[in-house]
């Protein structure tokens, strides 16, 4: 699936998007994998309370199913307006 | 639906007319315009967006706003890209026919384009906007 990122996690993490080959059945079991990877994924996943995701570009939580998922992304939260 | 994101600037008089041209039903046609403000870090800002996704959340609170209101006819436009100082960054233009439901679904739909269409501000100099407990408290009321 492809995995994007947005604002400060982008930066940290140093790509706006990638495709990650996982068998995590929820966003939070993906982003223990994510964080496990490298220092630069743990930094950006440190503070789960600044973290927002989207499923399918539809805003979900992190116990949510990514089973046949196309799309996941994280952000911090939205300032619009 | 009227939903625009875009790089480009808006003629928020050339919009309102738009809306109202060859109707004589509309009562109360209300707006509502976002500007960039001067801050202390620096004179411009970088808005980020998520293609695809915004214009779905756009949609969804222009759709929860009709549902909530009779309205007349309804316009979201949201600029990203890099934004100067008193640059226009939002319109929302709402009409029904009488004021009330236009004042109100135009304070809603704003409320919600605060803290649930994926937007992020940075101010150069001065890093990524923090989202504000204010903006969340005011989209809660509608709940």
């Amino acid at each position: 699936m492809q995995v994007l990122y947005f604002a400060w996690m982008r930066e940290r993490i140093g790509v706006p998007k990638e495709e990650v080959e996982t068998d995590a059945e929820t966003v939070a079991e993906l982003v223990d994998e994510l964080k496990a990877r490298e220092p630069r994924y743990a930094a950006a996943f440190a503070d789960m309370a600044s973290v927002r995701v989207a499923v399918d570009q539809e805003l979900t939580e992190l116990s949510a199913s990514i089973k046949g998922a196309r799309e996941v992304a994280f952000f911090p939260p939205m300032t619009g307006g | 639906m009227a939903v625009f994101v875009q790089a480009e600037d808006f003629d928020v008089g050339a919009e309102m007319a738009a809306m109202t041209a060859g109707r004589g039903d509309i009562g109360a046609l209300v707006s509502f315009t976002g500007l960039v403000r001067d801050m202390a870090g620096g004179s411009e800002m970088v808005l980020e967006h998520y293609p695809g996704m915004t214009e779905k959340a756009l949609e969804k609170i222009e759709t929860d706003a009709r549902a909530r209101w009779a309205l007349q006819d309804c316009r979201i436009i949201h600029r990203f890209g890099p934004l100067a100082a008193g640059a226009q960054i939002v319109l929302v233009i709402t009409a029904s026919p009488h004021r009330k439901a236009a004042f109100e679904a135009a304070e809603f739909i704003m409320d919600f384009l605060k803290s649930r269409a994926p937007f992020w501000k940075k101010e150069a100099g001065a890093g990524w906007v923090d989202a504000r407990e204010a903006d969340e408290a005011a989209r809660d009321r509608w709940t």
